[in-house]
C-alpha cells in the first residue's frame, strides 16, 4: 500500500515555519492576500460559528431573521442540553469507548511494531506486510459481516467492547505501519547498552523503549482517539438507546426535533467542543501524524 | 520536510522490505554469534516466543475483527440469507448478477465516481492556492492553518448535522441570504433538488477536506529549497511563474498521494450523505457504501449486502492498483 512509513518526530515535527531569509516580494501579504485569507477564514469557520451562535436564539429569531446575532441572548437551550441526562450519557459512553479503543490501539500496536523493528527474524517482512494489507481493509466494506460477528458470534452487541475492539482492530495497520520505522530509528547503541548491562529484549522494550517511544504513541493514540470519537457507521449498526455516543445523538436529536433549529444547534456545538478542544491541544500530533502517514 | 533522506519505504510491497531502514537492525545481532549448540537452540526458542508474545494480540484482533469478517462477506455474498439460521441456500454468484445489474447499485457507483472526480477536481487546485497563500509569511498565519484544517477533525455527523440546519429549505441561512440578494433557491431545497443534491453534498464535502489538502500540500511545501525560489526571483520571474514552474512541480508526490487518499475516501463515503439526504432524493445521493447498508440493515438482504461489499472491495483494490502502477509508480521508484 501507499502509505508509506513516517519519520521519528526528531525530524518528523520541525518546526512549520520555514526559515526563509530575504526572499523579498515573495513575502508578506498585500491587502489582497489578505483578503483572500479574510474570505476562506469566514467560509471554514461560518457554520460553525452560525450554529454555536444559534444556540443561543429563539427558534423564533432563527426564524425571524436568520443571518442576525442573538437579541436577546437565550441560554434555555444550552442549558436544556447540559441538564439533559441523555447528553452525558452519550458523553460517557463516547469517552469510555474512545479511551479503551485508543489504551488498544498503542499498546498492542507497539507490541507488535517492537519485534517487526528491532528483532531479526525469518518471515519478518512477510508479518509486516499482514499489517500492511490490512490498510486495504476499510471498515465500511466489511461492517454487515462486522455487525453479524458482534452481535450473534460475540453477543457484544450494544456494549462498549463491541465497538471498540474493532475499531481498535481496522486502526491497528496504520499504527504498526506508523510505529515501526520510529523504533527502528531509536539507535541501535542503546540496545546494546542494555544488553551488556544483562538486560533482556523484553526488559529491553519496558524500561526503555516503550519511554523513547512516548512521542510517536502520542501520534498514533490521538489518531485513533479522534478516530473513535467521530466514528458513526459501526455505532448506527451496534448500538442502542442508552449505549449511543455522542454522534449518534447528534444525529438521532436532529432528526427527532428537526423543527427546534436552536435546540440542534446547542446539542450539536456542545457535542463538537470536546472534539474541538482536544484538536487545539493535539493539533501538532494530528498534523504530523497525518503528513507522517503520507510522506514528511 | 526539510531534508529528503526521508525513509518513504512506499507501498510496492518488496521494495518495503529491503528499504534502507529494514538493514538497520540486521547487523550486530549477538543472538547469532553465540556460543554453542544447546544454548542458541534455547535462545531461538526464546525468541520465538517473545516474538509470539509481542505479535500475537494484534494479530488476533486483526484476524478476529478484519480478516474474518471479509471473508465472511464473500461466503455471505453467495448464498441468499436474510440473517436468521444457517447459510442454506447457496445461490453462487447470483447475488453479484442482481447487485451488477441493479440501477440503484450502479447509480450508487456512478456517484461515488463522480465524488471522486469533482473532489479532486476543486480541492486539488483550491487547495493548492490555500496553500501557496499560506505558505507566504503574514499576519496570522499560524491561525490561518488551524482554522482551516478543523472542519476536518469535526465529526462528518456533526458537520452534517449543521449543514443541514443551514441549508433548510425557506427558511434556513443560506435560502434567506440567497433570497435577499435575489437569488432563487431551489424550491425542494438544495439537498431536496433531483439534479442539484449530489453538488450540494460535493460542495460540503469540499468544505470539510479542503484542510487536510492544505495541511499536506503545506507539509510538502516546506521541502521545497529557498534557494531555488531566490535564484527564481535573480533570474527574473514573477511569483506566478515560480509557483507554477517549480513548486507545483516539486509538489508531485504530495499531491499524487493526497489524491489517492482523497480517492479511496471518497469511495467509501457513508456518514455526511446518510445525515444529509439518506441517499435521497430518489437515490440521487446515494453511495455504495449507502447501498449496501440499506440492503444489510433494512431489508435483510445479507446476501446481496455482501456481494455488494466485495464489489466495492474489489473496485477499491483495483483503484489502488492501478492508480499505484500508473500515477505512482515514479515516485516509489524513488525518483521523485
Amino acid at each position: 500500500m501507499m502509505v508509506s512509513t513516517t519519520r521519528p518526530p526528531e525530524t518528523g515535527s520541525l518546526p512549520v515555519k520555514r526559515r526563509r531569509g530575504s526572499a523579498g516580494k515573495f513575502q508578506g501579504g498585500s491587502p489582497a492576500v489578505y483578503a483572500v485569507a479574510f474570505v476562506v477564514l469566514v467560509a471554514t469557520l461560518g457554520p460553525v460559528v452560525y450554529g454555536a451562535l444559534g444556540g443561543f436564539r429563539s427558534n423564533f429569531q432563527l426564524a425571524d431573521a436568520p443571518a442576525a446575532l442573538p437579541n436577546p441572548w437565550i441560554f434555555s437551550n444550552y442549558v436544556g442540553v447540559l441538564t439533559d441526562d441523555a447528553f452525558w450519557r452519550f458523553t460517557l459512553n463516547s469517552v469510555v469507548i474512545a479511551v479503551v479503543t485508543t489504551a488498544i490501539v498503542v499498546v498492542f500496536g507497539v507490541m507488535a511494531a517492537y519485534p517487526l523493528a528491532r528483532y531479526t527474524f525469518k518471515g519478518r517482512e512477510w508479518l509486516f506486510m499482514v499489517f500492511v494489507a490490512g490498510l486495504l481493509f476499510p471498515a465500511t466494506v466489511a461492517v454487515i459481516p462486522l455487525f453479524i460477528l458482534i452481535t450473534q458470534n460475540l453477543g457484544l452487541g450494544n456494549t462498549w467492547w463491541g465497538i471498540a475492539l474493532p475499531q481498535a482492530a481496522f486502526a491497528l495497520p496504520i499504527t504498526v505501519v506508523i510505529l515501526r520505522p520510529f523504533l527502528m530509528a531509536l539507535p541501535k547503541e542503546l540496545e546494546e547498552a542494555s544488553q551488556l548491562d544483562g538486560t533482556s529484549r523484553v526488559g529491553f522494550f519496558w524500561r526503555i523503549l516503550l519511554p523513547l517511544s512516548g512521542p510517536g504513541m502520542v501520534t498514533v493514540g490521538v489518531l485513533a482517539f479522534v478516530g473513535s470519537w467521530n466514528a458513526y457507521l459501526l455505532p448506527l449498526l451496534l448500538l442502542r438507546g442508552d449505549m449511543r455516543t455522542l454522534p449518534l445523538g447528534v444525529a438521532d436529536f436532529s432528526s427527532e426535533h428537526s423543527s427546534d433549529t436552536a435546540g440542534v444547534f446547542a446539542f450539536t456545538t456542545l457535542a463538537m467542543i470536546p472534539a474541538l478542544v482536544f484538536f487545539l491541544a493535539m493539533q501538532k500530533r494530528i498534523v504530523n501524524g497525518l503528513q507522517g502517514a503520507v510522506k514528511g | 520536510m526539510a531534508d529528503d533522506s526521508t525513509v518513504s519505504t512506499t507501498a510496492a510491497p518488496p521494495a518495503t522490505s529491503s528499504g534502507p531502514a529494514a538493514g538497520a537492525t540486521r547487523t550486530g545481532r549477538p543472538a547469532a554469534g553465540q556460543s554453542a549448540g544447546g544454548r542458541t537452540a534455547h535462545s531461538n526458542l526464546r525468541k520465538r516466543l517473545e516474538i509470539a508474545f509481542f505479535v500475537t494480540p494484534a494479530l488476533a484482533l486483526l484476524f478476529l475483527f478484519v480478516a474474518w469478517p471479509v471473508v465472511t462477506a464473500v461466503q455471505m455474498s453467495m448464498f441468499r440469507w436474510n440473517g436468521i439460521g444457517p447459510l442454506v441456500d447457496f445461490v453462487g454468484l447470483q447475488n453479484y448478477v442482481r447487485v451488477l445489474s441493479n440501477d440503484v447499485f450502479i447509480g450508487s457507483l456512478v456517484n461515488n465516481l463522480i465524488i471522486i472526480a469533482s473532489s479532486i477536481a476543486i480541492q486539488l487546485p483550491l487547495g493548492l492556492a490555500i496553500a501557496l497563500l499560506l505558505n507566504r509569511k503574514m499576519w496570522g498565519q499560524g491561525l490561518m492553518r488551524t482554522v482551516i484544517f478543523m472542519p476536518y477533525v469535526l465529526a462528518e455527523v456533526v458537520a452534517g448535522v449543521i449543514w443541514f440546519q443551514l441549508l433548510q429549505p425557506q427558511y434556513g441561512v443560506i435560502d434567506t441570504v440567497l433570497q435577499s440578494v435575489g437569488i432563487d433557491p431551489p424550491p425542494q431545497g438544495w439537498l431536496g433538488d433531483m439534479d442539484l443534491a449530489l453538488w450540494t453534498v460535493v460542495v460540503i464535502l469540499t468544505w470539510k477536506y479542503i484542510g487536510l489538502a492544505v495541511i499536506l500540500f503545506l507539509a510538502g511545501l516546506q521541502g521545497v529549497p529557498d534557494e531555488l525560489y531566490e535564484a527564481a526571483q535573480l533570474d527574473g520571474a514573477s511569483w506566478w511563474q515560480v509557483q507554477r514552474k517549480i513548486t507545483i512541480p516539486l509538489l508531485g508526490p504530495t499531491i499524487r498521494t493526497w489524491a489517492f487518499l482523497s480517492m479511496i475516501g471518497s469511495l467509501q463515503l457513508f456518514d455526511m450523505v446518510w445525515i444529509l439526504t439518506r441517499g435521497g432524493p430518489a437515490n440521487a445521493t446515494s453511495t455504495m457504501a449507502i447501498f449496501l447498508v440499506n440492503e444489510g440493515t433494512n431489508r435483510a438482504n445479507f446476501g446481496i449486502a455482501g456481494a455488494a461489499s466485495v464489489i466495492l472491495f474489489v473496485i477499491a483494490l483495483t483503484m489502488a492498483v492501478l492508480y499505484q502502477r500508473l500515477v505512482m509508480r515514479r515516485d516509489t521508484k524513488g525518483g521523485s
